[in-house]
Formats: C-alpha cells, sequence, structure tokens
C-alpha cells in the first residue's frame, strides 16, 4: 500500500513538477483575484446603483456556482463565443474570480468594521476619495482581513487539485497518471496527498498564530 | 437550450442532494466524537483526533475521493462511485463540523461552566443540558454556512462518474458543444439550492436568538 523508496524516486521529478504548476496557479489567481476582490468590495459599497448590481452579480456568481463549475464554464463554455483558451490560463480566470468573489467578502467586512469616525476624519482633513483609502482605509482594514486573507489562499491552493477536469497537469493529475500507467493508484495518490499535506498543515498552522497575534493585537 | 437539455440536468439534481445530505448528516454525527476527542483530557487522544482534522482538511476533496475510488476501490476492497464520494465527503465534513463545534464550544462564557459546577451538576449533565443547547444555537450559522459550501462541493464528485448535477452539464456539453448555457444552468442549480438553506437557517437562527433574548 505505501510506495516503495524506487517507487518514490521515480516519481517525485514527476510529482514535484506537477506541485509547482499547482502553486503557480495558486500564485497567479491570488495575484490577480485580490486586487479584483478590492475592486469588487468597493464596487458593492459604491452608491451607485449599477455598479453596485454589477459588482453584486460577480460577487454572487462568483462564490454561488462550484469552482469546478466555473472552471468548466469558461475552458469548454467560452470557446462556444469564439474565445479559446488554455487550461492554464482557464485555471487561472476561474479561481481568480472565485478569489475575487471570496476575498470581496472579506475585504468589505474589515473595511465596514473601520470605525465611522475614521472616515469623518480622513473627510474632515480634507483627503480625497482615494487618498482616505489609500492612507486611511486600506491600512487599517487590511490588517484585519490578513488571517481571512490567509486562510482563504490555503483554500485555493487545495481548489487548484480541481485543474485535473481541464486536463492541466498538475499534482493530482501527475498522480492519477502515474496510477493509470503503474496501475499503483493507491500509493501514487497518497504521494500526492501527501505533499499537499506537507504545505497545507504548515500553512493552516501559521493562519492560526497569524489570528492569535492579530487577535492580541486588537485587544490592546 | 430546449426543455429536454433542461431535464437532461435536472436528473442530476437528487444525487446531489442525496450526497449533500448523506454527508452533512454524517459529518454532523461524527464531528461530536470527534469533538469529545479534541476536548478530551488525554493528551495522547487529543493529539490523534487534531492530527487526524488537520490531515483531512489538509488534503483537497478531489484528492480524497480519488484515494478512495481509485486508491482503494480498484485495488483493495470494490466500491461505487456514490458510496466512495459520499464516504470521503462524510470524512471531509466531520471534521470541517467538529472545528465548528469547537469554535461554538470554546464562545460559551466560563461563567456557564463556574455556574454549572457551584450547581454540583455532573460532567454528562453540565454537557448535555447546560453547553450542548448554546453550541447549538451558536453553531448553527456556520453549520449553515459550511452546509451550502459541501453542496457546492458535491460537484467535485462528477470525477469518479457520480451522475449528479456537475456530471450532467458535463454530458450535456459533450454532445451539444453549448458549454456556455449549460455550465450557466449548472451554475444556477446550485445558487438556487443554496438559497432555502439560506433562508432557512436565517430563519432558525432569529426563532434562536429570539428564544434566549431578555
Amino acid at each position: 500500500m505505501i510506495p516503495t523508496y524506487d517507487e518514490l524516486v521515480s516519481w517525485l521529478p514527476e510529482l514535484l513538477s506537477g506541485l509547482s504548476i499547482s502553486l503557480q496557479v495558486t500564485a497567479l489567481s491570488l495575484a490577480l483575484g485580490i486586487p479584483c476582490g478590492l475592486v469588487l468590495a468597493l464596487g458593492v459599497l459604491a452608491k451607485g446603483k449599477g455598479t453596485r448590481i454589477l459588482a453584486l452579480f460577480l460577487v454572487e456568481v462568483g462564490r454561488g456556482a462550484p469552482a469546478l463549475v466555473l472552471l468548466q464554464f469558461i475552458y469548454f463554455g467560452l470557446p462556444g463565443t469564439g474565445l479559446t483558451l488554455g487550461s492554464f490560463s482557464a485555471a487561472v480566470i476561474a479561481l481568480a474570480w472565485n478569489t475575487g468573489a471570496y476575498t470581496s467578502e472579506i475585504i468589505r467586512a474589515s473595511l465596514q468594521s473601520i470605525a465611522h469616525g475614521q472616515r469623518e476624519a480622513a473627510v474632515s482633513i480634507g483627503l480625497n476619495r482615494f487618498d482616505e483609502l489609500r492612507y486611511v482605509l486600506l491600512p487599517q482594514g487590511l490588517r484585519v482581513a490578513l488571517p481571512a486573507l490567509l486562510g482563504f489562499s490555503i483554500l485555493i491552493f487545495q481548489g487548484t487539485s480541481l485543474c485535473f477536469t481541464i486536463a492541466l497537469p498538475e499534482l493530482v493529475s501527475r498522480a492519477y497518471e502515474i496510477g493509470s500507467t503503474t496501475f499503483r493508484y493507491f500509493p501514487a495518490l497518497l504521494a500526492a496527498g501527501v505533499l499537499y499535506a506537507c504545505i497545507s498543515i504548515p500553512a493552516s498552522l501559521l493562519v492560526s498564530h497569524v489570528e492569535k497575534r492579530a487577535g492580541s493585537h486588537a485587544q490592546r | 437550450m430546449t426543455a429536454a437539455d433542461f431535464l437532461a440536468i435536472l436528473r442530476g439534481l437528487p444525487l446531489t442532494i442525496a450526497l449533500t445530505m448523506g454527508a452533512f448528516t454524517a459529518g454532523a454525527l461524527l464531528g461530536i466524537p470527534l469533538l469529545a476527542a479534541r476536548q478530551s483530557r488525554l493528551l495522547p487522544l487529543r493529539f490523534v483526533s487534531m492530527v487526524l482534522i488537520q490531515i483531512v482538511r489538509g488534503i483537497p476533496p478531489i484528492l480524497w475521493l480519488f484515494i478512495i475510488f481509485f486508491g482503494l476501490g480498484m485495488s483493495y476492497v470494490p466500491i461505487s462511485p456514490f458510496n466512495a464520494a459520499l464516504i470521503g465527503l462524510s470524512l471531509i465534513a466531520a471534521a470541517n463540523m467538529a472545528e465548528i463545534y469547537r469554535g461554538a464550544l470554546a464562545s460559551i462564557h466560563f461563567g456557564q461552566w463556574e455556574a454549572s459546577r457551584s450547581l454540583d451538576l455532573g460532567r454528562w449533565s453540565t454537557l448535555v443540558d447546560i453547553a450542548a443547547p448554546q453550541v447549538f444555537r451558536v453553531a448553527l450559522p456556520s453549520a449553515a454556512s459550511y452546509l451550502i459550501g459541501l453542496m457546492k462541493e458535491t460537484a467535485v464528485a462528477s470525477t469518479i462518474g457520480v451522475a449528479e448535477l456537475a456530471f450532467q452539464g458535463n454530458q450535456l456539453s459533450q454532445s451539444t458543444f453549448r458549454g456556455l448555457e449549460v455550465f450557466a444552468i449548472v451554475g444556477l442549480f446550485y445558487v438556487l439550492l443554496s438559497l432555502p438553506v439560506a433562508w432557512l437557517s436565517r430563519a432558525a437562527d432569529a426563532y434562536l436568538q429570539a428564544k434566549v433574548a431578555r
């Protein structure tokens, strides 16, 4: 049941290159998705009705539909409109949309948690709306949002495993491939599981540490 | 998009609901002993359950289903796709529900424990009569949002061939080449399914809050 040493040595390069693709997709979708989340959060809080409805629609679809369906919608659905994407870019776009939708809620909640006096103070010293956001709201809001954003990043890292369904050669696809050629499914999948756990367990311990520290900051 | 296409997607609905409810019920029940072990006075038990929860949550759901269906099913004990998905999702739900219960338990004011000790209540009746009702009320909103999350998670069962919503959508998009509409409708179904859960949880929460409000 457990992979032998020789098997591990021969599988590891394959698995690690799959892991590196998973990590690339994670990094890119977070780098694209979190700024989108900020924009969507501001859109949901905006005064204009049109902006608010558009932002709400994007957030609700991005959160309401399973990430798997978003992926397939973009990879199998968009070619129908004449826009064909490779599996890597489709994965990044779908997961970035998912990230944007979830993080917009995290960022919105943290912006709303800032005391109202801060906004009034920013207006009264004559900051325009952009400077108010940049110097007053974001530095405070992002500190509140940080633990939740980090926790969500782990979920997106795990979510890259869904890219198996659109034929992206990431970690799960590699393990499955090894399994189907050698018929050693269990050991190959187990090895992939250990690799996932090696990243997400330390990461989640780190997140709970950050959470505790952020909490102690707020209590002072 | 014809009515027949629509019905074809709709055929996946019962399996999505069955998987969601099955895994959630199993998870909500299995989460209780897991929580008990996590809060136990015995260090080894506490440690083992913590490691177990971390491992279950640290591996993506799709990989769990593969490990159970391909890893165990193909080589050791034959298992049907539905059962494999149900077992995998129940496992994940149990770990997550245990964490939800734990969060709710931690939110109980320590005065409650002191009060029940000063009333000379035993450990069992403190837990069952004092803590459990409060934990249930606090855990309800997070459990409901987890239920919605779990429902979306069941879409991964399509990868091992369980004929639920995402699977039917996939089949239909391959036969009609109209993935855009098909997946939009599949996505819509998931959103529609989550609405009654969200509504019920809000109603139940309001009812329970009103009961304890002074």
